[in-house]
């Protein structure tokens, strides 16, 4: 595993508990480029910080203490917003996860903090008794829990970290827009990478799948079929890929419908209609029913892959997934069976694509 | 104001309006303003249906007022909790921003 480099330090400052690492507040290239390859999913659990305790500026013993987790993005989104201020940070060890989705499995939590708290000596290092945390970490620690375990009193930090300096120079009150999560145009298309990278090997596979039987018919395998059937076939599923995984996220708010299988099945009705009509000119009676066929798998695939996206959303509830997908579910299973038997009837009566 | 919202009627968040000492813990860490104070030294519920159940209320409210059936709402997670036969199992490594997934 490969931790973070070091050219995020620069030097060390002296406490009663020992030599505490300095980071920069200003981020390198280098961080810079990690974060890109986070988003896309490339080597994401290998950019981690080494839990512990760190120096931003000269903090003294009456200095902030700031809790994060151990996701390099996590930490260097805070660190980059404390130029000019002299803080303390704890990074907990998150086995390199962001903060909300740590709290939610727990390790973002109070027997961590309370053990790093321990661990880091901070009760030498700093006089007062009060950790701030990011609110996005309150789902996985409770704050009297805490208190009554380790003496420190946590405060809940805004939700977003360039509100930070804001949140302390107002003697840490956080005004109620700092305290609310939101998904815009930005949140959204910044987790569609990572849909894109997990899918796409799938949506590929499926993609060759359907070049290759497209030769099918009912004259046997005819490699003209491929080119005239299997590659627009393959374009279909590839269109009903992007239109869940990629423009359903993006438009969310223009969707009809608030479960995200119904909005990304009309996504998928949306997409295949014009690239049917691109591909083969406007709908009509001779390809009714492969176009049925495509109408059908496109939109189940386009909402099995909305549905999914749930779990990148800041505001889905598991009651509410569980009651969208105990109705979805099998009506996409009914609608892939549904559109293989069209497709396959459609093939082999000789309907051309 | 936030945009969108997802399914009405579903949240399984529950105030016990009895032991609430209105200390306002829960409208700190409420990421999507469910709760406000109701005057005379107690809050309530006034935006139901935009509970995520992500369970930092109940967690952080000392006085067990608050309760709720907390979890990640992310249908891959109940999938795999499916398959597994376990709770919805967050399977993934991690998300960029502040979504888990
Ligand atoms: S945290 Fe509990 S006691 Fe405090 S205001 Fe909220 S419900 Fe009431
Ligand atoms: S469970 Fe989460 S979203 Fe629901 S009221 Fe509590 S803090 Fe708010």
């Amino acid at each position: 595993m490969k931790t973070a480099d070091t050219s995020w330090f620069e030097g060390t400052v002296g406490t009663p508990a020992g030599d505490v690492p300095r980071v920069r507040t200003s981020l390198t290239s280098r961080d810079r480029r990690d974060a890109v390859a986070l988003r896309w999913g490339i080597g994401r659990s290998a950019y981690t910080v080494p839990p512990g305790l760190y120096a931003v500026g000269s903090p003294s013993a009456e200095s902030v203490v700031l809790v994060s987790a151990n996701y390099k993005m996590s930490f260097d989104r805070l660190r980059r917003e404390l130029s000019g201020i002299d803080a303390w940070i704890l990074v907990l060890d998150t086995k390199g996860i962001n903060v909300w989705c740590a709290a939610g499995k727990g390790t973002f939590g109070t027997d961590e903090l309370v053990n790093r708290v321990e661990a880091a000596d901070l009760g030498q290092v700093v006089s007062h008794r009060r950790l701030v945390l990011p609110q996005l970490g309150a789902p996985g620690v409770s704050a009297h829990e805490v208190r009554k375990r380790s003496g420190f009193q946590v405060v809940y930090g805004p939700v977003r970290a360039p509100d930070l300096p804001r949140f302390l120079s107002a003697g840490m009150k956080a005004d109620p827009e700092m305290r609310r999560v939101r998904f815009g145009l930005a949140d959204r298309a910044a987790v569609v990478p990572v849909e894109i990278v997990q899918g796409a090997g799938y949506a590929l596979l499926i993609a060759a799948l359907f070049v290759i039987l497209g030769g099918l018919g009912p004259d046997g395998y005819r490699l003209d079929h491929v080119l005239s059937v299997g590659i627009p076939d393959a374009i279909l599923v590839l269109g009903a890929f992007l239109g869940g995984s990629l423009l359903t996220p993006l438009l969310l708010p223009f969707l009809p419908g608030r479960p995200f299988a119904w909005k990304g099945m009309c996504m998928g009705l949306l997409v295949t209609l014009a690239l049917w009509a691109a591909l083969h000119g406007l709908p009509g009676t001779p390809g009714a029913l492969a176009l049925a066929a495509w109408l059908t798998m496109g939109s189940a695939l386009a909402s099995f892959l909305a549905m999914n996206f749930t779990g990148a959303s800041t505001y889905t509830s598991l009651s509410g997934v569980r009651k969208e997908m105990r109705f979805a579910v099998p009506v996409q299973v009914v609608a892939v069976t549904a559109g293989l038997v069209f497709w396959a009837v459609a093939r082999f009566t000789g309907q051309q694509g | 104001m936030f945009g969108l919202r997802y399914l009405p009627g579903v949240t399984t968040l529950q105030l016990d309006a009895e032991l609430c000492s209105g200390c306002g813990m829960c409208l700190n860490v409420c990421p999507h303003a469910v709760l406000a104070s109701a005057g005379h030294g107690k809050v309530a519920i006034t935006d139901r249906d935009a509970c995520m159940e992500c369970g930092a209320c109940a967690r952080n409210c000392s006085f067990g007022a608050l309760s709720v059936q907390a979890g990640v709402g992310c249908a891959a997670a109940i999938i795999v909790g499916a398959l597994r036969g376990t709770e919805p199992t967050c399977g993934c490594g991690d998300g960029e921003g502040m979504s888990c997934c």
